[in-house]
């Protein structure tokens, strides 16, 4: 679907008509990310990171099929391969291995901000319910092609993560140690393991991308979302996407790009872990087995169960985890406000900068060692997490009262921001 | 009756989370304050690396050849005999100043040699090391695994100051007071030595630079202790990333260039959204 005033693709010469009457492959582009796409005038940086997102794809897809081409999927081989064929003999191995090692960060940290704008502006309500829903897929696929590609460089840190992450599953009651071993092939991580992680790897950037597709086709269909969260009412609404938001990304891209090679070329190892330039050492394990930074929030909430209760603490752990993700699927009915945006709720605003402050808080305890200081703030801070979701988030939507919306996204623009005033004439600036 | 419990299923999860994170929470209070942790001896005792200043610091910093050639020479003097450096050639030391022929010869006369299989016989003998040659590995029988060193500045916390550090470290003894808490530390155990920088506080490594001019830098530099442990250090550096210089220098191009090109695509920004209220 587009809007009905959205501009049609007209082939000017004899080549480009003769492609669109037999694959109208441009036509598809233009009506997808050129001009054919109309979007709200009025997005703020915030909504550049999506795009952020699919070039961090990118990267990480280019530069790690070239670094495939020289890896050696061996326990034996995998360490040296990086940190002598790699780092030191392929011509510029080390701009590739440490691109693609601080693009996960990088990756990682765009799709965090592009999770928390959509907590924000409410872009996971209806409408759009299926863009959040396979927003939260590609998540969990991006965290476990980050985990299995974490892996792969087979230092301390990689095999004993592996051992950690695996061990999830042991958690299960009666079969879990069966399908730790089925999943491992072995006893503990070893070539099997490693080989089967290495193709995973390789495989699932495959499936986000098809996954993007889907969420870029879902999200096309009601338009995207803006600041106001007032749907888009007319033309002047609107501006296309090409040249107006090409222009934008442009600049967006160019300013991650900096941030991104201030990482590669003066702070490589600054977010590794130095346990992971020892190679993997099955005897010998290390004081503090930590996750890269990206997953610390969720590592505070696994180690914040430590009290049975029912069921081992160890399964509370893990199942809170996963389900401290898993919920966010159901966000869009747990919040009922028919306000998306949080700049007209004012009980919302403050809940969303606590779960921010809160998940801060969760990181910090999970990149540090397991203290009784530390896992004391990371069950509070776990407990507030849950809470927010399941009970503070449903019992705001219905006590809230929200502040007067706009009329119009061009109202807004306009400079009526609390908005009252009906616009006559749609001003087309 | 079903309806309202669908409805409430969203509390009754969330409940029941907080309610497990409560008990852990009573948990892990009540032993804090029933078993409160005791200090360890690492507590105690171990101390953060002193601060070490080499020019291959910071983001733009490069290496200084006339120190990682004096480096060199300790770790060939000293590390060598019980350390390996298997992720180096000897080719690579070129990059730090030496000859083509000066590489040879060191490669020749390195008393490590390598293994090499007679294909017909099926035994091992060995052969000099050629330039093209990693640094061979080398076996230690006695007590501790040396680790290789091509890494270590990167594999341990503090980098080139933890390895200057736990070098000069050996004289350093554990306080009265921290023995009073932790007398079994008064007496170290047979093969191994104390050292506050190590982080299990004892190591087996013996001391391995004893006295000044236990090497003889041929550019006049005096060969003190803290000297040869600054030089090794900045050796062990350049091994952990030979490329650091040449990814500084590239760097600052390709930031540079980031910077003209974001000014310009702002520009293309604002010139495309002129006279567009936003």
């Amino acid at each position: 679907m587009s809007f009905p005033w959205a501009r049609h693709y007209e082939p000017k010469n004899p080549l480009t008509q003769w492609i669109d009457s037999r694959l109208p492959l441009p036509r598809f582009v233009y009506n997808a990310v050129g001009a054919g796409y109309p979007v709200p005038r009025n997005l703020n940086y915030f909504w550049n990171f999506g795009v952020l997102a699919g070039v961090a794809l990118v990267v990480q897809i280019v530069t790690g099929i070239v670094l495939a081409m020289h890896f050696h999927s061996s326990a034996a081989g995998a360490f040296d391969s990086i940190n002598a064929t790699i780092m030191r003999d392929v011509n510029a191995g080390w701009f590739l291995r440490f691109a693609h090692a601080n693009g996960a960060s990088m990756f990682l940290l765009v799709v965090y901000i592009h999770i928390f704008r959509g907590l924000y502006y409410g872009s996971y309500k209806a409408p759009r319910e299926m863009v959040w829903l396979i927003g939260v897929v590609i998540f969990l696929l991006l965290m476990a092609t980050a985990f299995m590609g974490y892996v792969l460089p087979w230092g301390q840190m990689s095999f004993w993560g592996a051992q950690v992450i695996t061990g999830f599953f042991s958690a299960i009651p009666v079969v879990g140690e069966w399908i730790r071993i089925w999943l491992l092939g072995g006893y503990a991580p070893d070539d099997a393991a490693l080989n089967r992680f290495f193709s995973l790897h390789y495989l699932l950037p495959f499936v986000i991308a098809g996954a993007v597709i889907l969420h870029i086709w879902a999200l096309h269909i009601p338009g995207s979302s803006n600041p106001t969260g007032v749907e888009v009412k007319g033309e002047q609404d609107t501006v296309p996407f090409h040249p107006y938001y090409t222009a934008k990304d442009g600049f967006g891209v160019g300013v991650f790009l900096i941030v991104f090679s201030t990482l590669i070329f003066f702070f490589p190892d600054l977010l590794g872990h130095p346990d992971n330039y020892i190679p993997a050492n099955p005897l010998s394990t290390p004081a503090h087995i930590v996750p890269e930074w990206y997953f610390w929030p969720f590592y505070a909430i696994l180690r914040a169960f430590t009290a049975d209760f029912i069921i081992a603490a160890k399964l509370w752990g893990v199942v809170a985890m996963f389900g401290s993700i898993i919920l966010l699927f159901f966000l869009p009915w747990l919040d009922s406000s028919p306000v998306r945006s949080a700049n007209y709720r004012p009980m919302y605003r403050v809940a969303f900068w606590v779960l921010v402050l809160d998940v801060l808080v969760l990181g910090y305890c999970g990149g540090s060692a397991a203290t009784p200081g530390i896992v004391v703030l990371s069950q509070i801070c776990a407990a507030y997490y849950f809470a927010h979701f399941l009970i503070i988030v449903p019992i705001i939507s219905r006590l809230e009262r929200p502040k007067p919306l706009p009329n119009s996204i061009t109202e807004a623009v306009l400079g009526d921001k609390g908005g009252s005033r009906m616009t006559e004439t749609a001003v087309s600036a | 009756m079903l309806p309202l419990f669908i409805r409430s299923i969203k509390f009754l999860v969330g409940g029941a989370f907080i309610f497990v994170l409560g008990l852990a929470l009573y948990g892990t209070v009540s032993t804090w304050i029933t078993e409160p942790p005791a200090e360890t001896a690492e507590e105690a005792m171990h101390h953060h690396p002193k601060e070490l200043h080499l020019a291959s610091d910071g983001p733009l910093g490069k290496f200084d050849n006339q120190q990682l050639q004096r480096g060199f020479l300790v770790f060939e003097k000293v590390c060598a005999s019980c350390h390996s450096l298997s992720l180096v050639s000897f080719r690579d030391l070129q990059q730090i100043g030496y000859s083509e022929a000066e590489v040879k010869k060191i490669a020749k006369d390195w008393p490590v040699k390598q293994p090499v299989q007679d294909p017909k016989a099926g035994t091992w003998g060995e052969r000099d090391n050629l330039p093209s040659d990693r640094f061979p590995k080398v076996y230690y029988p006695g007590t501790g695994t040396p680790p290789d060193l091509s890494l270590i500045t990167k594999a341990r916390h503090g980098g080139a100051a933890y390895v200057h550090s736990l070098l000069t470290g050996y004289n350093e003894k554990p306080s009265a007071e921290a023995l009073k808490k932790f007398p079994e530390f008064a007496k170290t155990p047979d093969g191994m030595y104390f050292n506050p920088y190590f982080a299990n506080l004892n190591i087996a490594m013996p001391p391995p630079l004893t006295q000044d001019d236990q090497v003889t830098f041929s550019d006049g530099t005096r060969a003190t202790v803290d000297q040869m442990a600054q030089d090794v250090s900045a050796f062990l550096v350049w091994t952990a990333e030979p490329t650091m210089q040449r990814r500084h220098a590239a760097g600052v191009a390709v930031v540079l260039f980031l910077l003209i090109a974001t000014g310009l695509a702002y520009g293309a920004y604002l010139t495309v959204w002129r006279g567009v209220k936003h």
